[in-house]
């Protein structure tokens, strides 16, 4: 006996976006911190940091997500730690994107013009005090857009946590259709949840581009 | 500490998991070839087809780049066989991966379209191409030249989504890990091997990529 596709139905997944929502703003949030100090790292005049940020880097960005997510996993449980799949998830979800805002902050960073680190450096400012008021000022005007548009992949990459089992939106949808078998119906409200999530932030991302450009075009 | 590393049942098994990498590398370059075709299509629609496709095209990529992957794998699979169109996991995986990497490809092929200066095509025009011709000759290839580093980057992010497709049971290689951890219990021993593959492959397809753009696309650059 198969269930109807109602309005319970609907708020269960609806109910589940919460999570969602929760889970993007969590790696975000982690992703901000571990970002700056991955790129921070990285624009490091020491060598050392700099290879382990650039290495970090390169082992997030070359394997795939839904491995880390499982390698954390699981790989709490060589530990002796019993995780469970939400914070599974959150600790790789923030790892990735600390990662991906590493990379991508470090090309802000460098893109603020050589003048300026020059002329900071003229005035006697320290590397501290010139990454805190000359160069991040004028880097987080860069990073905005691409940043924005880093969440909108964000958002849609907490569905992997689906797949360990935690109950976000595409995970509700599959118990959903499981009982249902209306897939059109079912993951068609479930993308509709998440474009109604990422549609507004992806034009956001675009408009602050398209503003910086015109601005740094005069 | 009480855990003990296996790795011998991981290892035991690399025939699988080699026959796993082969079908991923498989899926991946079917896709990115696909894909190309797919975006440079949307793309002349985007750049200069009639306005009615281009509503359709916008969409299409609207809808695409705004949603999960892992939801529009499961809209296929689930969702095509109840039109009667039942396809297997492998072909399910492989038309995602498509229709997914089109979307990304289109947009980043069309900024390279119109980077091409007016004057080129007009050029073109006046030594009497057709317009077809300019835009296989004139337009396109200088501008795949100008976009290649943000194109194969996104192939490359393909090939690592494309473990995604193991939640339909594909035979990819994250699905060989599955089918393996399921068997001897060694989860993160095998996870972690899978993941050095996937390293490996994609430094492989960014060497092989750099190559393609040596054979191709290095002439003299006059701008």
């Amino acid at each position: 006996m198969l269930r109807q596709f109602g309005t319970n139905e609907f708020l269960f997944i609806l109910a589940a976006a919460r999570w969602t929502v929760l889970l993007s703003l969590i790696a975000f949030a982690g992703g901000i911190v571990g970002g700056l100090a991955i790129a921070l790292m990285r624009v490091s005049p020491l060598k050392i940091l700099s290879a382990t940020a650039g290495g970090f880097i390169q082992v997030f960005q070359g394997t795939p997500l839904l491995m880390q997510l499982f390698l954390v996993f699981f790989g709490a449980n060589t530990l002796g730690l019993d995780l469970n799949p939400w914070v599974a998830a959150a600790i790789a979800l923030t790892l990735n994107a600390s990662a991906f805002l590493g990379e991508i902050w470090r090309g802000c960073i460098q893109a603020v013009p050589r003048g300026q680190w020059e002329a900071a450096g003229a005035l006697g400012l320290h590397y501290p005090s010139l990454m805190r008021y000359i160069i991040l000022p004028q880097a987080f005007k860069i990073a905005l857009p691409p940043t924005v548009g880093f969440l909108v992949q964000l958002i849609k990459a907490t569905s992997l946590a689906a797949i360990i089992g935690f109950t976000e939106v595409t995970r509700a949808g599959q118990i959903i259709n499981n009982a249902t078998f209306k897939p059109f119906l079912v993951f068609g409200t479930v993308a509709a949840i998440y474009f109604a999530l990422c549609w507004p932030l992806s034009h956001i991302s675009m408009r602050l581009e398209r503003r910086f450009a015109a601005a740094s075009a005069r | 500490m009480t855990y003990t590393f296996r790795f011998g049942p991981v290892l035991e098994s690399y025939r699988e998991l080699l026959a796993g990498a082969w079908l991923t590398i498989q899926l991946s370059a079917g896709a990115m070839l696909l894909g190309l075709v797919v975006a440079i299509i949307c793309a002349w629609i985007k750049t200069s087809g009639p306005k009615s496709l281009r509503l359709i095209v916008n969409g299409y990529i609207e809808i695409i780049r705004n949603t999960p992957f892992l939801v529009q794998i499961f809209f296929i699979f689930f969702g095509l066989p109840t039109l009667g169109l039942r396809l297997s996991p492998n072909a399910a995986a492989l038309l995602a991966m498509v229709v997914n990497v089109g979307a990304y490809a289109t947009e980043i092929i069309r900024a390279g379209i119109e980077s091409i200066h007016r004057g080129q095509v007009e050029a073109g025009l006046a030594l009497g191409l057709k317009p077809l011709q300019v835009f296989r000759y004139v337009i396109l290839k200088p501008a795949l030249r100008t976009v290649y580093p943000a194109l194969t980057s996104q192939f490359i992010l393909l090939m690592l989504t494309s473990s995604v497709v193991s939640a339909i049971s594909a035979d990819d290689l994250t699905s060989i890990a599955n089918n393996i951890q399921s068997l001897t219990f060694t989860s993160f021993e095998v996870y972690l091997v899978v993941t050095l593959m996937y390293l490996v492959m994609s430094l492989a397809f960014s060497g092989l990529f750099s190559m393609i753009y040596r054979m191709t696309f290095s002439y003299p650059d006059r701008r």
